[in-house]
């Protein structure tokens, strides 16, 4: 059974464009989905939307987030807040932003699972001191009382992943989880959340640019194309040849996939205006 | 180590702050027209009697002996004698500082939970009638100061609605069983609560009136920082995390949003002790203010010396005390 499904949802900005047109996606439980398409096409968005973290500038027009289930836009809002609290979690682009400058590491993992979900302080003290051993952060009992300013980026992102498995989520959104690292750390914070999804057995929703990304990670993939889904594929067929026009362009654009040594091809502008076209009018 | 240097510095730049202000004060009071004898004494008094009592408080020497005279003096505690009521300048000066400190710090407070609660009220609100109805607010306690807000206050709540006293600082006819002239903190120390309602009915107002300006100050600069704060990633991740709104607020963006606001608290609350000379007449509060305005219409030389420097003191201090507590506050800061 799927554990998220998002239906038919349509995101537009107030008194504006549409941001999300009529978007499907769903992902089964332990299921790793990718989430490609260029830069604005509205993956942060769905994202958001799932999590009901949507700009105050933004609102959905229609469609269903069902988790579990239950549709969450038909939840009171605080009762929606606490059960994404409680089965969801975010693992966010940019480390160096998502930690709260003023606050110890320690307390940024376990405050929620104290506040939150109603854990005792001693528990969740134990619990954070076993995630970050989880993710290969050595002298775990000193990092926890250090502020974010103290540790690098790779540490942060770390700790940040830690957290977001801190209370066995069912369902991980990680957005660009790696972009803002250096390509060095990138490998090692992949494999991190790879290793940690498996073991948990958590369904993730992968936002990325990078197709060879999604190779390595993903079951299945959704392209986005201006805030529309224009492919919805598993990983084997998708790589086996795109049944739509932009995701095969997508896929020659990366050069990984047809030759390493090559430079990079854009999408041609054929292909987008066709595109960009189809869905508008569709 | 970075700290005590720190220290040391601020002691040094402040020794030579409070001898530049000495000058300064020393050489105005004398070359402003006024004569202090001549104000002591009763018509008809000689020019024998005049010259006698301007050798007896050295006022005959030339201004730089006086001030070496007076600077070795000070060097020892001993700030002179006021002229008007010929008690030590020090005691005068010290016996007055509680009330005014009182007052100063009660209109911080005010001002500080008022401002704090408008600012997180419309942060909570924000882009509705209630924030837009507290930015108003706001400009309109700006935009008048601190001494017109003491008239309007008395003119409202002294005379047409009398609940709270307007001059003075006690009820004169209650018995004080106090030690120190810190009346609030003693009444409270000693579970005194009828004297320390006494002592509120009597600074309510002056201190309102100080706090008004600081008050919409506040609001306006948490308020803005914290909007900021509102978009920043870890403000959006705790909100995944199931925490309310009005937690986020509390929680995650006031400890970052509250450093910009302090320290600009810190440089407004020397206004706002300033503003307690004008105040403290209006109120007839019996605080270091009156005092000052009492020395300078009868020319107290000495006595306007000690009242300037300790006014000069406190500002240093406070100044201090801001950039400790930023340091504080700061993790960034914390660890050097
Ligand atoms: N706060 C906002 N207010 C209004 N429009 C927004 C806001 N945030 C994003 N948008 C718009 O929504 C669209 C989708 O943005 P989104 O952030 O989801 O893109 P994305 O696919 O995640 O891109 P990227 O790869 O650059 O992260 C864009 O056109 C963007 O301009
Ligand atoms: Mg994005």
């Amino acid at each position: 059974m799927n554990y998220l499904s998002v239906r038919h949802l349509t995101v537009r900005l107030k008194g504006g464009g549409l941001l999300l047109r009529d978007v499907s996606l769903e992902v089964a439980a332990g299921e790793v989905r990718g989430l490609v398409g260029e830069s604005g096409a509205g993956k942060s968005m769905i994202g958001k939307a799932i999590l009901g973290i949507l700009p105050r500038a933004v609102e959905i027009t229609g469609g269903q987030i069902v988790l579990d289930g239950t549709d969450l836009l038909t939840l009171p809002p605080a009762q929606r807040r606490i059960r994404i609290g409680a089965t969801c979690a975010l693992i966010p682009q940019d480390p160096l932003t998502a930690l709260n400058p003023s606050h110890r590491i320690g307390r940024q993992i376990t405050d929620r699972l104290v506040d939150i979900l109603g854990w005792s302080r001693m528990g969740a003290e134990a619990r954070a001191l076993e995630l970050l051993a989880d993710v290969q952060i050595t002298a775990p009992e000193h990092v926890l009382r250090q502020y974010p300013h103290e540790l690098s980026g790779g540490m942060r992102q770390r700790i940040l992943i830690a957290s977001a498995f801190a209370a066995e989520p069912k369902l991980i959104i990680a957005d660009e989880p790696t972009t803002a690292l250096d390509v060095t750390v990138q490998k090692q914070i992949l494999k991190l959340i790879a290793g940690l999804q498996a073991k948990h057995g958590t369904a993730l929703l992968f936002v990325t640019h990078d197709l060879g990304v999604v190779s390595k990670v993903c079951q299945s993939l959704s392209v986005l194309y201006a805030g529309k889904v224009v492919e919805d594929t598993t990983i084997r067929r998708f790589f086996a040849g795109p049944a739509h026009p932009y995701s095969a362009a997508l896929l020659a654009a990366t050069p990984k996939y047809t030759d390493p040594t090559a430079g990079l091809n854009p999408v041609p502008e054929a292909v987008l205006a066709a595109v960009r076209a189809e869905v508008e009018h569709g | 180590m970075t700290l005590l240097r720190t220290i040391l510095l601020r002691l040094i730049t402040t020794a030579v702050t409070l001898f530049g202000v000495a000058v300064i004060v020393f050489v105005v009071v004398r070359v402003v027209p006024g004569n202090p004898i001549a104000m002591m004494l009763p018509p008809g008094a000689t020019q024998v009697d005049i010259d006698r009592l301007t050798a007896f408080y050295g006022l005959d020497k030339s201004i730089a002996q006086q001030f070496l005279i007076w600077g070795a003096g000070v060097l020892h505690g001993d700030f002179g004698t006021s002229i008007t009521s010929r008690q030590p300048v020090l005691a005068l000066v010290l016996g007055r500082l509680p009330a005014t400190l009182e007052l100063s710090v009660l209109a911080l407070a005010m001002a500080v939970l008022m401002g704090g609660a408008a600012a997180l009220t419309g942060t909570r609100l924000r882009g509705t009638r209630v924030e837009g109805g507290i930015d108003i607010a706001g400009g309109m306690a700006l935009s008048i100061p601190d001494f017109l807000w003491g008239l309007i206050l008395i003119l409202l709540f002294g005379v047409l609605v009398p609940v709270f006293q307007i001059s003075g600082r006690v009820t004169p006819s209650l018995k004080l069983p106090f030690s120190s002239n810190f009346y609030l903190v003693e009444s409270l120390a000693r579970l005194r609560f009828d004297l320390t309602r006494d002592l509120l009915s009597h600074m309510f107002l002056p201190a309102l009136a100080l706090a008004i300006p600081l008050t919409a100050i506040i609001a306006q600069l948490l308020k803005q920082s914290l909007k900021e704060t509102m978009h920043l990633d870890y403000v959006t991740l705790a909100r995944t995390q199931g925490y309310s709104e009005a937690r986020v607020i509390w929680r995650q963006a006031l400890p970052n949003a509250i450093l910009p606001t302090l320290t600009l608290v810190g440089v407004q609350f020397t206004f706002l002790i300033g503003g307690t000379v004008i105040i403290e007449r209006m109120f007839s509060y019996e605080g270091l203010g009156n005092m000052a305005i009492d020395a300078v219409i009868n020319r107290d030389l000495p006595l306007i010396q000690g009242i300037v420097i300790l006014f000069a003191v406190i500002f240093t201090g406070v100044n201090l005390l801001v950039d400790l507590t930023y340091a504080a506050l700061n993790p960034r800061l914390r660890h050097g």
